[in-house]
């Protein structure tokens, strides 16, 4: 039993007439990254924090790291960390202070709490800033101060809540690295994420919620492999050909093609690559000038369109509001 | 897993052009960081109540405009009344200080808590009470601190308010001792009014709202005491009310220590309500706790 680091059974909260997380049953193993995948309001927030013990189940029950949430939610929280949206630092402090307060909490005494905060400063580059209020901090720097804050002690589980939300491209591959040196020292990681690709470079297993359930799991590898042998991409030359370009490739591959985001894509589900070739011949043929075309392993994306029927970053909430939703309900 | 190489490949990137001294994260660093593997054993509750209470102190450093309230509110409050009805009410106003001195410092001080809970309210909007509360520590050492640090805001409002008296013409015959008696006991009165605030903090989800149920509360308190007047002149109802309402006891076991007379059993009340206050709100206000709106 104690071997997981995540058990729950019928994982329950109710806000009102809304069921935001509906029976959630989880077994995750101790060690790697468990990636919780879904769009916004889908409950991931909820889920973690209630596994965190921040608010308490309506129904179901979980163990964490072999302790119930609810009964035994001290012995929880002297054993894991998180870091998120939700779980940040006093802006108003530096940097500096926000660990030396954490180190405090955690029983280190006055020259220990500060040894503590500036090896962590050091570690996370942050010593430059460490006498800056937070506030001031740029959002990579934010992000780092955030999980240095929850390794203050090592803990054995960490969630981490969309970590890298809003952050930019190197700052994400930063927190990324992060992520690794934790997994590489032994450290669990659960992983909310609403970016198919971060859930596919980190997690080993992946749980795909949609309004309140899991509604997939497994390795990435294997989410993809369900959705079918691949896909074909192609871009059209000249608007005006899609109509045409979708008819022959339904036609060839005998499966459905759908339309992209971009107006001059189209996008193929294969069943198997066989008729890919000929399909491609008889666009020529037809004088339908391509783009670009390409064949490849789906994407999480189309994996989370083919399990949900709507793509992961629509949902069913306009797009632009990152976060509010899940933390409002 | 190829970790290793990737990171160590990434990490001597050129400094940002900011001129601040800031390096990527190491993951070398970072491992280091975390095989210390230390960990203390876990602190009292007295301990980590007082690094809750440092902390406010920080914040008082970095926002120096929180002791705007603690002081500008209680000098404009004690020559407003003073002023405004020293003459009609005693004569004159270095007979009505004598009287609503003690009086006037209980409303400043009482006044100024219901920002406990805007502040509580506004920590928990922007996250840094979950951080809290998912530490394995004393459950109530947050709000403790918090209230703690507030104190050192009230005595700060309570001395700017004695000095203002005091100019004015304000000589207590309990002298410095009586003074500081009378300022102890309306901290610790404060420091339990305070749970009512935090329990509205964890029901009431705007800072706007917990201002507005609080001054609710704090009116009829505060204005139907015997803080301004004597309550000999009321009508017969609101005399009763005023006998009953616990601001009146602390106002008058303040009055007796500040004047250097036999304190009555005004501070046995005063303490008891302290402690009753305390026992009914700080509960609510831990059961809400667990589970906030």
């Amino acid at each position: 039993m104690t071997d997981l680091a995540i058990e729950t059974s019928g994982l329950t909260k109710i806000y009102g007439d809304t069921r935001a997380v509906d029976g959630i049953d989880l077994a995750i193993p101790r060690g790697g990254v468990h990636g919780f995948l879904g769009p916004n309001g889908a409950g991931k927030t909820t889920t973690i924090r209630m596994l965190a013990t921040l608010i308490r189940p309506d129904a179901g029950s979980a163990r964490v790291l072999g302790h119930d949430i609810v009964h035994a939610s001290d012995e929880v929280r002297s054993r894991v960390a998180l870091t998120g949206q939700f779980a940040s630092v006093d802006e108003d402090l530096s940097g500096r202070e926000n660990l030396r307060l954490l180190a405090k909490l955690y029983g280190f005494r006055g020259a220990g709490a500060t040894r503590r905060a500036d090896e962590l400063l050091g570690a996370f580059g942050l010593e430059g800033a460490a006498d800056r209020q937070v506030k001031k901090y740029s959002g990579g720097m934010r992000r780092r101060i955030d999980i240095a804050a929850s390794l203050v002690v090592t803990p054995e589980l960490l969630f981490l809540d969309e970590p890298t939300t809003g952050l930019d491209p190197r700052s994400r591959i930063e927190v990324w690295d992060i992520v690794r040196a934790l997994v590489a020292h032994g450290t669990t990681v659960m992983l909310t994420t609403q970016y198919l690709d971060e859930a596919d470079q980190l997690a080993g297993r992946i749980s795909v919620i949609d309004q309140g359930r899991i509604i997939a799991e497994g390795a990435s590898s294997e989410l993809k492999a369900s959705v079918g042998s691949g896909s074909l991409h192609v871009r059209v030359m000249h608007r005006a050909d899609l109509a045409a370009v979708r008819e022959i490739l339904v036609r060839e591959l005998g499966v459905e093609v759908e339309t992209t985001t971009d107006p001059h894509g189209l996008v193929a589900a294969l069943e198997d690559r066989s008729g890919v070739t000929r399909a491609l011949s008889s666009l020529e043929a037809a004088k339908l000038e391509l783009a670009q075309f390409a064949l490849g392993q789906p994407t999480l994306d189309e994996v989370f369109l083919a399990l949900t029927g709507h793509t992961a970053d629509g949902g069913d909430s306009p797009d632009g509001q990152p976060t509010d939703e899940e933390v409002a309900a | 897993m190829s970790t290793e190489t990737r990171t160590e490949a990434a990490a001597p990137e050129p400094a940002p052009a900011s001129g601040v001294k800031e390096s990527a994260p190491q993951a070398k660093a970072i491992a280091e960081a975390l095989t210390t593997g230390e960990r203390p054993a876990r602190p009292s509750p007295m301990s980590t109540s007082l690094t809750f209470g440092w902390r406010a102190l920080l914040k008082i450093k970095h926002v120096p405009e929180q002791l705007f309230d603690v002081t500008v509110f209680p000098v404009m409050m004690t020559l407003l009344f003073t002023y405004l009805f020293g003459g009609a009410l005693a004569g004159s106003v270095q007979d009505y200080i004598a009287f609503l001195a003690p009086g006037v410092l209980v409303q400043s001080v009482l006044f100024i808590t219901m920002y406990t809970g805007t502040t509580l309210r506004t920590d928990i909007d922007r996250g840094v009470f979950d951080r809290f509360r998912s530490l394995p520590i004393w459950r109530p050492s947050a709000l403790v601190g918090m209230l703690l640090g507030d104190g050192v805001r009230f005595a700060v409002g309570s001395t700017v308010t004695a000095l203002v008296c005091l100019a004015i013409g304000w000589r207590p015959a309990g002298g410095f001792v009586g003074v500081v008696a009378g300022i102890g006991l309306v901290l610790i009165f404060a420091f339990s009014l305070g749970w009512i605030w935090t329990f509205l903090s964890m029901i009431l989800r705007t800072p706007g709202s917990i201002m507005g149920v609080a001054s609710f509360v704090l009116m009829p308190l505060l204005f139907g005491s015997n803080i301004f007047v004597d309550p000999s002149t009321m009508p017969g109802w609101l005399q009763a009310w005023v006998e009953v309402n616990p601001i009146s006891h602390l106002v008058t076991a303040v009055r007796d220590l500040m004047n250097g007379m036999p304190v009555g059993p005004e501070l046995g009340w005063s303490l008891m309500w302290s402690a009753g206050l305390v026992a009914v709100f700080g509960s609510l206000t831990m059961w809400k706790y667990r589970d906030p709106s």
